[in-house]
């Protein structure tokens, strides 16, 4: 039963929010409660998944390979503690800052909608139903990202819709593919037949369709140049969320694909990845070193960070895979928060470009905390979390002998700490401009969210140890694919 | 633009069709027809309404709002996998029950139907919204 929470919660929590949209009050309170409750439920499953191992449910009673499967391991249940985590302070961040009339414009029911589709394709065990999931995320992003229409976030979510519906076409396409060859869509039961396949002609240009699908969604090298034209157009509040949530879903599903279908030619595939994300982070920390729109510079960051994710894929051991997830765990919890430390200098200053921004350590030494925790984490320097992903990610990568890699996650480290500087040093030392585009008040409620997701990173930080082991037990469960085979088909 | 033979078609036409809609939702399960057509064919009827007398006047005559009769489907799409819990099977299980036994009226009722009246009201509202916010501009 509560493996179908994650999926039927969002929806009728967003039932009540449309019914109610004209009470802003009600729908701002309702949907912080109801994230938390979201989260108490991902915790619930984490901990049950942790005791009694990968549990699968048959919504229907149609048995597997029949029927959709939902499957809960220990990855699918951090990611959705984990984004849902990312919605409560998000909620708690949006009365604050989205002006009112984005707000009654369905902004709250669509972010549930997001959270429905996200944790759909965190459970679910079929590959049309992961499909069916993409396309509701995406559909709420695209509102989301649209919302409020104003001539830049059309012309942004113009490019979004585009190359994110060509994504779905061979997303859509791999997995005609496979069913015409295997004649099933449960996950679990085409990872069994294609182990006891003579003959596997079609498997590699599936997977290759799959992976261009979710490269695109996921933003790697050579896919990505959508992600920063359209993130930075929607109210900060949004960017963060999908910061959070979108990009990582299309990481946790390529992990999921590339633990239960790449059996054969593992050779090619581990170099291919591995080149991408060399290339990935490199490219995308070095267009964010050029940047000068704070929301921008973050953006190419994303690109960059997506690439130490894929890299741990790469590696494919237990420690590296272990590595990924920690680091995808804190990249979701410090990007979100840059981005929220991003909208605080807006409501202050008025302008996200760096030109206009200055003196904010003198004045509000707060702000500038909020955004040097995240920001520091991001560039990995203890004891922040950002430096034990990093470190877990590297030594994954030379004890797989990895060391080209590894080298290239390095020295992209310390881009990453240049660009961030670059950001302290312009809004946060230098003087304040005679051009300054205004002096606003900050909301004391954005305060209260990005101190509990700064809090939240220190946290994560501190407690390296536990996340760690729990992160090796998820990463033994991906490396060691017949465990979910057998959870779903019961043999 | 006013046609006084399509207003007194669509006047008439709009209960015939919505009638039709739900004979076409009940036949669903077994035969063609479903959820998801007689609620197109439900919104139809509106939308041939609003042609004819425009879209204020239709929703003047409408005693629902279409977001909501979209969330209301919503709503009874996910209640209809609720009785299979308390059957103590899993989620969105069918439970069927049939009236009138072995009977020249035997009615077989269960909660795929419920889930198909969700779908109904889901995708009705969906369309009229859509097309009166087109059909306004």
């Amino acid at each position: 039963m509560i493996l179908v929470l994650p999926i039927i919660l969002p929806l009728l929590i967003m039932v009540v929010l449309i019914f109610t949209r004209r009470w802003l009050f009600f729908q701002q309170a309702f949907s912080i409660l109801a994230s938390v409750v979201l989260m108490w439920v991902g915790f619930l499953i984490l901990m049950d998944v942790q005791q009694n191992g990968i549990k699968a449910v048959q919504p229907g009673s149609w048995d597997a390979p029949f029927g959709i499967t939902l499957v809960a391991d220990l990855f699918s249940a951090i990611m959705m503690v984990t984004a849902s985590f990312v919605a409560v302070v998000v909620m708690i961040f949006s009365p604050g800052f989205i002006d009112k009339e984005r707000q009654t414009a369905g902004y709250y029911p669509l972010v549930f909608g997001l959270l429905m589709g996200v944790n759909g394709a965190f459970f679910t065990g079929d590959l049309f139903n992961l499909y069916v999931w993409y396309e509701v995320m995406l559909t709420s992003s695209f509102v989301l990202i649209a919302l409020g229409g104003s001539a830049e976030q059309l012309r942004g979510s113009i490019k979004y819709v585009t190359i994110n519906f060509v994504a779905s076409i061979f997303f859509v396409s791999a997995i005609g593919i496979l069913y015409g060859q295997a004649g099933t869509l449960n996950m679990a039961d085409l990872a069994d037949k294609m182990r006891s396949w003579d003959e596997h002609t079609y498997v590699n240009s599936a997977l290759m369709l799959f992976f261009i699908a979710f490269s695109v969604k996921s933003a790697l090298v050579p896919f990505f140049f959508w992600l920063p034209a359209s993130y930075h157009t929607p109210p900060v509040a949004i960017t963060a969320l999908f910061a959070g949530t979108l990009t990582k879903v299309g990481v946790y599903t390529m992990f999921r694909f590339y633990s239960l279908f790449v059996v054969y030619d593992q050779m090619f595939w581990t170099l291919f990845i591995l080149t991408l994300a060399g290339l990935t982070m490199f490219i995308g920390v070095l267009m964010a070193a050029s940047q000068f729109d704070i929301r921008k510079i973050l953006s190419f960051h994303i690109i960059s960070q997506v690439g130490y994710m894929i890299m741990g894929l790469g590696i494919f051991t237990v420690s590296g895979i272990a590595g990924a997830i920690y680091f995808t765990i804190h990249n979701m919890l410090s990007k979100t928060n840059t981005f929220l430390a991003g909208g605080l200098v807006y409501q202050r200053s008025g302008s996200y470009d760096l030109k206009y921004l200055g003196g904010l350590y003198k004045a509000k030494p707060l702000l500038a905390l909020l955004f040097f925790i995240p920001a520091m984490s991001l560039a990995g320097i203890p004891p922040l979390p950002g430096f034990f992903g990093k470190f877990f990610l590297i030594k994954g990568g030379f004890e797989a002998q990895q060391y080209f890699i590894t080298a290239v996650a390095i020295l992209t480290g310390l881009f990453t700490l240049f660009s961030m500087v670059k950001i302290w040093n312009e809004a946060y030392w230098k003087k304040e401009p005679e051009d300054v585009k205004s002096r606003g008040k900050v909301h004391p409620a954005t305060i209260m969210a990005t101190s509990l997701l700064a809090l939240a990173v220190i946290l994560l930080g501190i407690f390296v140890g536990p996340v760690m082991e729990l992160s090796m037990q998820a990463g033994e469960q991906i490396v060691n694919p017949q465990m979910y085979i057998s959870a779903v088909l019961g043999k | 633009m006013e046609s006084i033979i399509l207003q007194i078609a669509a006047r008439h036409l709009r209960p015939l069709l919505i009638v039709l809609s739900l004979v076409v939702l009940y036949r669903g399960h077994n035969e063609p027809g479903g959820g998801f057509i007689g609620g197109l064919m439900f919104g139809a009827a509106y939308i041939l309404y609003a042609m004819a007398f425009g879209v204020a006047k239709t929703q003047e005559s409408t005693f629902f709002n279409p977001i909501n009769l979209t969330a209301l489907g919503l709503l009874i799409a996910v209640v209809s996998g609720l009785p299979a819990l308390l059957l103590g099977d899993s989620f969105m299980t069918g439970a069927w029950y049939t009236f009138f036994k072995q009977t020249a009226f035997e009615l077989k009722l269960g909660t795929p139907l419920i889930f198909d009246v969700g779908v109904y009201f889901a995708v009705a509202g969906m369309l009229m919204l859509v097309m009166f916010s087109i059909m306004e501009e």
